[in-house]
């Protein structure tokens, strides 16, 4: 009945993740207990957990990003304290909870908070960015979010239910395979990434479809703002690698349950073409996260600088040449495998070129800062933090890129520290400052700067020492994923990373502290205008938050920067653009489509994990009456009359002419 | 534009290459829609255009199917070979149904767009009926072969060819409860705009796995029989 589901499988005998899972537990259950008392649940669920607007959703999407950088990080202070303790002894993490735990820790921190963090903010601002009103799915949207959140809260049940993988992030077989493997953790993994997989695909499908279909009148694509063009490519990106994994690890499914002989190592299975195909679309990932986040930079630099961004067509040029180059450098993954000296020259060389891109990128933020006036604000300083130590991380990246330094390298700390030093700085550091820089114009107040900066200093200075000494440890033969070790020379540069990790505990605090501190001081915080920073980007040209419809009429686009050219004139003239004619506006009526099918597919996982097929086929039976269910609605829109439109757009513009004669008076004096 | 003389490809030459997203005079720019500046594309372009990039991410991964196949089509271990089980009578007969019920498939989409709801509804059972007869020949030549001894779990060969082949199926089979979805809903809600919309992105769906077969056909079963 209940198929490989035992009480066995709950973890009595270990301590560690039974305390973590049962505080992580009552934790939520106190979230989910005070929301049913204080009488929020019909509110969360009206305009919340049905919303298909792609603010609220974009929302979502990075509260779950922060809430799982928050578990990531645990596991990070928890694996830099074994080591600190794990000299010549065991630790206090037995070897097969700690292979879990560098396992959970490099899953939740690609899949559930950097991808969820970057889809969000691209969610958030894209469409505002284009100047339309939502994107051109917005249910599939839910859908998408739903789905993630479904992957997400996978990986965290086996917390207390079973246990996780202990094969690191990536399964590699024959090691993942059910020979090795025996237990559920792998089967975890394998049914939280198809399931939060499948969110993301149809999130990029919507995004791409959004991008190249549905932009503002004028707005011809070498108009659109550099986060758009980023965002673009990342999707495109999607598109076309994530199905790669989607079909990998669907071999690696059939092997594991039904006796397949894709990876195995008998048979005529073949390993190494599991390699192959997870790293054709793993770099491609590298990708995924780091676009959006140079959008995020391109835009903040541009906006803090007062400037147009520098030579924008190289920029854009730089963003494609690394959306096609991306896909022509994953062999550089398994140098070491043996696929011999021409072939690894060969990608040697690619990997190198994709590095000439990026160089581009950043002397073209460089010369965007250039004569201008800048403001150093938290958003700002990530931006700054990001492109200081990122040459670091690029250059340790061209290094490894060489083959016979890779043969030296590989599998060591030195390669931890570098994909630590590239993910960190662009993805984490990229996630803050558009968190920070996008936050006012999501909910009407501003972020306090004084956390932020703390939260940044603290932040860099961790990271670099804890990698920093990553970096030493691996020159000095130290190699990853070890439960303990004697090496007496590794040890005062392990208590070094461990130290690094507790600096960046306290930049942890104050970025929670910073969101604290702002929500209870939001009106001295309060962002009247709806452009806070003085930005360049059509979300500017909205109220914060914007209405549900984004634009009373959709503005009309005469050339690059489209809000600064209608911000310049309103400057010159005194006055606001003439007010449009305004119309009803359609917009898609909320759903719970996506929520519904979240749980479905939660179900399936479950049950797909613990060989309880009832309730799998219940599962999908679910899902199928739930799509046919949502496609046999009648009324999918509702309007919003024009009144309601003129309304809000009016109250906007007079706060806005308010600002506009203050300026003025404030330059005439 | 303003006045001057100049033809547009010389002027276009001489443009200034940092401003390309504007005309020479600064505005007035094209609103033709085709340069993407006439602003949201109607809803059935947006529909479309979606559900055919949905397509393409399919046909990624089905080209990581065929890759597979590729790569372990050696595999046979101590398994039969490609042209030991394949029985190209039985895969010329699924072919032709695959193909045939494209074309009946577009035939239901030229009675959608003229709102013929008789000839719609005809063209979509018969449709289905192919498509069924296609399924349940692929279910038969795989249980043949499991019962033979010859299942996914004999070789590597085998288990990329029973995951190719078997992809494609179960696309078929969803394809064919979206089918009868769509009938119903053709049927209770007639030619209403979101259902012909939906009802295209069907035909899309369908006309694609035919493609795809054309894949397998050639790459699995054609060149398999090669010895």
């Amino acid at each position: 009945m209940l198929g490989k589901l035992t009480l066995s499988a709950i973890p009595l005998d270990q301590p560690v993740p039974l305390v973590a899972g049962a505080v992580v537990a009552l934790i939520a259950l106190g979230v989910v207990a005070w929301v049913v008392i204080a009488g929020h649940l019909p509110y969360l669920w009206r305009e919340w957990i049905t919303s298909v607007d792609h603010k609220r959703i974009g929302v979502m999407y990075c509260i779950l990003a922060l809430v799982m950088l928050i578990r990531g990080f645990s596991d990070a202070i928890l694996m830099r304290s074994q080591h600190a303790v794990a000299y010549k002894a065991g630790g206090y993490l037995p070897p097969e909870h700690y292979d879990q735990i560098f396992s959970a820790h490099g899953v939740i921190m690609i899949f559930f908070g950097a991808m969820p963090f970057m889809i969000g903010l691209m969610n958030f601002a894209v469409p505002l960015q284009l100047g339309v009103r939502d994107v051109a799915f917005p249910t599939l949207n839910s859908v998408s979010f739903w789905l993630t959140a479904s992957g997400a809260l996978l990986v965290n049940v086996s917390l207390v239910v079973g246990e996780f993988a202990r094969t690191g992030w990536w399964p590699a077989p024959p090691l993942s395979e059910v020979t090795y493997s025996p237990g559920v953790g792998v089967d975890y993994y394998l049914w939280a990434i198809q399931i939060s997989g499948v969110g993301t695909l149809l999130s990029g499908v919507n995004l791409v479809t959004t991008i190249l279909k549905m932009r503002a009148p004028g707005m011809s694509y070498l108009r659109m703002p550099m986060f758009c063009w980023t965002a673009l490519a990342s999707n495109l990106l999607i598109i076309a690698a994530f199905p790669i994994l989607t079909a990998t690890l669907a071999m690696l499914i059939l092997d594991r349950y039904l006796g397949f002989h894709f990876f195995t190592d008998s048979h005529g299975g073949n390993s190494m073409m599991f390699m192959n195909l997870f790293w054709a679309w793993g770099h491609p990932e590298v990708y995924i996260l780091a676009l959006p986040a140079y959008g995020v930079f391109s835009e903040v630099i541009s906006t803090f600088s007062g400037k147009p961004l520098f030579a924008y067509r190289s920029m854009v040029m730089a963003t494609m040449a690394i959306f096609i180059l991306s896909f022509m450098v994953w062999l550089h993954h398994f140098f070491t495998m043996g696929p011999g000296g021409d072939v690894n020259g060969v990608f040697a060389i690619t990997s190198m070129i994709i590095a000439v891109p990026t160089g581009v990128k950043i002397f073209d933020w460089l010369f965007t800062m250039y004569g201008g006036r800048v403001r150093l604000t938290t958003a700002m300083l990530w931006s700054l933090g990001f492109m200081v130590t990122f040459v670091v991380g690029g250059a340790t990246g061209v290094l490894l890129a060489i083959p016979p330094a890779d043969f030296v390298l590989h599998n060591s700390m030195f390669l931890v520290a570098h994909f630590h030093n590239v993910m960190v700085s662009a993805v984490l550091f990229g996630a803050f400052a558009g968190y920070t820089y996008w936050f006012p114009k999501a909910f009407g107040f501003q972020l306090n700067e004084w956390w932020g900066k703390a939260a940044f200093w603290f932040g860099i200075t961790g990271f670099v020492i804890v990698f920093g000494a990553f970096y030493w440890l691996g020159l000095l033969g130290m190699t990853r994923r070890m439960q303990h070790y004697d090496v007496a020379d590794w040890r005062p540069w392990i208590l070094v990373s461990a130290f690094g990790v507790a600096v960046m505990l306290a930049g942890v605090v104050c970025q929670v502290v910073q969101l604290v501190v702002s929500i209870r001081r939001r009106e001295s915080l309060r962002d009247i205008t709806g452009d806070p920073w003085d930005g360049r980007s059509l979300e500017w040209a909205t109220a914060s938050p914007p209405p549900v419809f984004n634009f009373a009429a959709l503005p009309e686009v005469h050339g690059e920067e489209a809000y600064w050219a209608i911000k310049s004139r309103a400057r010159e003239q005194m006055r606001l653009r003439e007010e449009p004619a305004y119309e009803p506006i359609e917009m898609p009526l909320n759903s719970p489509t996506g929520f519904i099918c979240a749980f479905f597919s939660t179900l399936i996982g479950f049950a797909m994990i613990w060989y309880i097929w009832w309730l799998a086929a219940a599962g999908f039976l679910g899902a199928f009456v739930t799509f046919v269910a949502f496609a046999w609605r009648d009324t999918v829109e509702y309007e919003i009359p024009a009144s309601e439109v003129a309304k809000v757009n009016r109250a906007n513009r007079s706060t806005r002419l308010e600002a506009l004669h203050g300026a003025g008076q404030r330059r005439a004096a | 534009m303003s006045g001057t003389a100049s033809p547009a490809w010389v002027t276009a030459l001489r443009g200034d290459p940092y401003h390309l997203g504007h005309t020479r005079d600064g505005h007035g720019e094209s609103r033709a829609t085709g340069r993407g500046t006439g602003g949201p594309s109607p809803k059935r372009i947006i529909v479309a255009y979606g559900f055919w990039i949905f397509i393409l991410s399919d046909i990624v991964m089905f080209a990581s199917f065929f890759a597979s196949y590729a790569v372990l089509q050696g595999g046979v271990s101590d398994g039969p070979t490609g042209p030991e089980i394949f029985d190209l009578d039985r895969i010329a007969i699924e072919t032709a149904l695959l193909l045939l019920s494209s074309f009946t498939c577009g035939m239901a989409s030229l009675a959608l767009s003229a709102r013929r709801m008789l000839l719609f509804q005809t063209a979509m059972a018969v449709t289905f009926c192919l498509g069924a007869g296609f399924v349940a020949l692929e279910v038969m030549e795989l249980h043949d072969l499991i019962q033979r001894g010859a299942g996914p779990s004999r070789s590597a060969f085998l288990s990329s060819f029973f995951t190719l082949v078997g992809c494609h199926g179960l696309h078929v089979t969803v394809g064919l409860l979206w089918l009868l979805t769509m009938m119903a809903q053709v049927l209770t809600k007639g030619f209403r705009s979101d259902i012909v919309r939906r009802t295209l992105c069907f035909a899309l769906f369908w006309h694609a796995l035919d493609i795809v077969w054309v894949g397998v056909f050639s790459v699995v079963y054609l060149m398999g029989s090669i010895t």
